[in-house]
């Protein structure tokens, strides 16, 4: 006890020394402790050597939930995409902006990253998705355990969202 | 009474004999079966079979319990303010609590009753009277919020109220005290012929359940103390039980019980709603207010109304007339046939038994015994039916089980007694503890009552909690009456004094109840439908906030530029579309409650800063993981040397 009190007075002693006293030096000593939060994100857990959920590419995951498969077509149907945009404006917006990691992640070229079912089935079954598939999971923990939010979409508004995200380069 | 006694004392002792070994059972176990906790166990993650809609008596709200278990799932806000729910402090409800006395933000509620269909409790609403400042309100069961209030003008003491007629074409409000009609300066002991009982029929429109006062029955000055309905063949008559018809304005315990017999007085509804619409009644200059809250804008409206339409009993004749009934009745109530009319003379022995299809002969056959004030006074004999003789002391309230049975309390010998109609014969008899008022059978005012189970709700509870100081909880009890002898099953606390309850099948009502407001009909002009509208705007001293809600931030969170002496308006519209997942949200110094905001809805609370600082604001319902980080700052500066208006989220 002894011991260890003394060490904690000499360490406050080298810290108002190696500050030279001033009063602001204190949030020197808390931006250590903020610099190592990002290096932790860089450098992922031991127990995956993969890369961040949001960037990990998976095209055959259809994920879980009611849709099991979606044929696109290969030209954007743009009224659906407006469509989709309104939705999303009301629906997502809140958590989910464009070209910009917010509180959840942006949807620019999600179609690169996710089968299209996977993504409808995230926005129309989140609370399944976060438990039972792997990859919404660490989502969830990249993205602070913020949890996706089941907005009662309908499957036809969920499609429309899917063609806006299409136009979303 | 001895011979009770004496049988009580011998099965004592049978039972200490039996239990002679062991220990004996300590206090009021009354008629306790022993599986009783099995019978009210609603297991874990189970519903229960039904609602009971019990009065909060003078805390002005009404509260929702599960029978069998007696579980408290919600009270609602009615006539009180609530600060867990923002009712009357959010800008929204305010307006719901306005009188033509101005804001009065608390009164004491008595009876609800379910709307019906054909006779038939239908689930859609509820319908409960404020008794002090006379008030009709009305909740919807989709939503379990009070969506309209009514203001009663010539009224006081609004108490033989809120029943519904069998297609909810109407619901009934009749003062217990009767006034100067209209309200005017004069002496007080010339009440007798002078003063008025407005009993009140406000239509109710089908679809939505807007309330509407259709008329006023001007009736001379008694105290109108409770009304049913007739049902099945007495459909379009109604019957208000009488006391005070005395008309005597001081020391009424004793003034107001000179008469051996007062009235019920029927009412034929149908033919003075014919009488009206065919031009009947005078309008009369009044003043009250009515109102509304709209689900979709998520706000109140109050309106002042001006004039009413009064009847005089006397200009329609054949619709009024009086039913002698022994010493100040208190309970009015009609069997589940709509034959029998039960009086319960509250200083009677007996309980009197009226006949509807002998009232119709009397009426026809103007078997009359004088009348008052002009209205026709039956003979007693000619429309009695019949007579439940010395069943207890101080009969209060009957209730029907739908297999030929009422349920009678008694709150001078404290019980329950179960007698039979048509023969008057007493079958049961069950003790409370202590002191019961009324009971509630679900749907036993009503066509088709659910005949399963009876909760007793007692004025008085002494020992039967865990001490709580001088003022202990309210309590009720739930009794199993499908057998042929009433079980006591369950004591449960209650919220307020318990003057009265409707109970339903459960399922009839959970299916309609709805789990969001859609964001995309919310019409509120201060909310918006998505994250992209959120701003801040000032218009003189007025800012209003924009704000969003979802799990789990505040967007904006950070907002400067405001000035002390301000006056803030947060407008806050949460963005969730999913079940169960309200915000809250409260503000450091805020002179008002938290505001709790359902998926879709949008509220609002008033904050004027009064000194410059940084001041933080935060989420009070939690939401999520990281409902702790649901925080925000508003900066407030001094008026002359305030930044620009500037609002912001994650820059």
């Amino acid at each position: 006890m002894k011991t260890t009190s003394s060490l904690g007075i000499l360490w406050v002693a080298a810290l108002l020394l190696g500050c030279g006293g001033k009063a602001e030096k204190p949030t020197d000593d808390f931006s250590i402790q903020r610099q190592k939060a990002p290096a932790a994100t860089e450098t992922p857990a031991p127990e995956t050597t993969q890369a961040k959920a949001s960037e990990r590419v998976d095209l055959t995951n259809k994920g879980v939930g009611p849709i099991t498969s979606v044929t696109l077509p290969a030209e954007v149907d743009t009224d659906l995409a407006a469509q989709g945009e309104a939705v999303f404006n009301q629906m997502c917006l809140a958590c989910h902006r464009v070209g910009k990691r917010f509180i959840g992640p942006a949807p620019n070229n999600i179609l690169e990253r996710r089968s299209p079912e996977w993504v409808m089935n995230m926005i129309l079954n989140p609370e399944v998705m976060v438990n039972e598939d792997p990859l919404a999971r660490d989502l969830l923990m990249e993205f602070n355990g913020s949890p996706m939010a089941n907005q009662g979409l309908s499957q036809e508004q969920a499609r429309a969202v899917l063609e806006y995200f299409r136009t979303l380069k | 009474m001895k011979n009770r006694f004496y049988s009580l004392m011998g099965g004592l002792a049978a039972l200490l004999t039996v239990f002679a070994c062991g220990p004996t059972q300590e206090g009021n176990a009354g008629a306790l079966t022993s599986n009783a906790a099995e019978r009210v166990y609603v297991a874990p993650g189970e519903h229960d079979q039904y609602y009971a809609f019990i009065s909060g008596g003078f805390s002005g709200q009404l509260s929702v319990y599960g029978l069998p278990s007696g579980r408290l799932f919600k009270v609602i806000p009615v006539f009180s303010q609530d600060a867990e729910k923002a009712w009357g402090y959010n800008e929204e409800t305010k307006p719901m609590l306005n009188t033509s006395h101005g804001f009065v933000p608390w009164d004491d509620s008595h009876h609800p009753d379910i709307s019906q269909t054909n006779g038939e409790v239908d689930g859609r609403w509820v319908f409960i009277n404020g008794n002090n400042t006379p008030r009709i309100a009305k909740i919807d069961l989709s939503v379990f919020e009070t969506t309209e209030i009514i203001e009663i003008p010539n009224s006081a003491g609004n108490h033989s109220s809120a029943f519904v007629t069998e297609n909810t074409e109407y619901v009934v409000a009749g003062t217990r005290f009767s006034v100067p009609v209209p309200q005017r300066d004069m002496p007080i002991n010339e009440y007798k012929g002078n003063f008025k009982g407005a009993l009140t029929f406000i239509s109710v429109e089908p679809e939505h359940g807007h309330m509407d006062i259709a008329f006023q029955l001007m009736m001379p000055g008694f105290d109108y103390d409770l009304s049913h309905p007739g049902r099945g063949k007495s459909h379009g008559w109604f019957f208000f039980s009488t006391y005070n018809t005395e008309e005597a304005n001081s020391l009424m315990e004793v003034n107001a019980s000179q008469n051996d017999k007062d009235f019920i007085a029927a009412v034929n509804w149908k033919k003075i709603e014919e009488y009206v619409k065919n031009g009947g009644g005078t309008l009369m200059p009044a003043n009250y207010a009515h109102n509304v809250y709209d689900d979709n804008t998520h706000m109140a409206t109050s309106t002042m109304e001006k004039e009413v339409l009064v009847v005089n009993p006397s200009e329609v004749p054949g619709a009024v007339f009086l039913l002698p009934t022994p010493k100040s009745p208190h309970g009015c109530d009609v069997d589940p046939s709509g034959e029998y009319i039960v009086g319960a003379g509250k200083l009677s022995a007996d309980l009197t038994v009226h006949s509807f299809t002998k009232m119709l002969d009397a009426i026809e056959n103007e078997k009359f015994d004088g009348d008052a004030y002009g209205i026709p006074i039956l003979s007693f004999e000619d429309v009695r039916a019949g007579t439940v003789s010395q069943p207890g002391l101080g009969p209060l309230h009957t209730e029907f089980d739908g297999q030929g049975n009422a349920y009678t309390t008694f709150f001078i010998s404290s019980e329950v007694v179960k007698w039979k109609l048509g023969t008057w014969e007493v079958l049961d008899r069950q003790p409370c503890y202590y002191s019961v008022g009324h009971l509630m059978i679900p749907g036993g005012n009503s066509r088709k009552p659910f005949g399963q189970y009876l909760v007793a709700m007692n004025k008085i509870t002494k020992d039967r909690y865990l001490p709580t100081g001088p003022e202990v909880t309210q309590s009720a009890q739930l009794y199993d009456i499908s057998g042929g002898k009433m079980e006591l099953l369950l004591d449960f606390p209650t919220v307020g004094e318990p003057h009265y309850a409707a109970g339903i099948a459960a399922d009839i009502v959970k299916a309609r109840s709805k789990k969001i407001f859609e964001l995309q009909n919310n019409n509120h002009p201060y909310g918006i439908k998505s994250d992209a509208d959120v701003r801040v705007e000032r218009d003189g001293r007025d800012v209003h906030i924009y704000m969003s809600t979802i799990r789990s931030h505040f967007n904006p969170d950070n907002i400067e530029g405001i000035r002390v002496g301000d006056r803030v308006y947060f407008h806050v519209t949460n963005l969730e579309q999913d079940y169960d997942v309200p915000h809250g949200i409260s503000m450091i110094g805020a002179n008002t409650s938290e505001l709790l905001i359902m998926p879709g809805q949008t509220e609002t609370f008033v904050w004027e800063p009064k000194q410059p600082g940084v001041w933080p604001f935060y989420c009070t319902d939690f939401c999520s993981a990281l409902h702790q980080e649901m925080q925000g700052y508003v900066r407030v500066s001094p008026a002359q040397n305030a930044p620009e208006l500037s609002w912001s989220l994650g820059e």
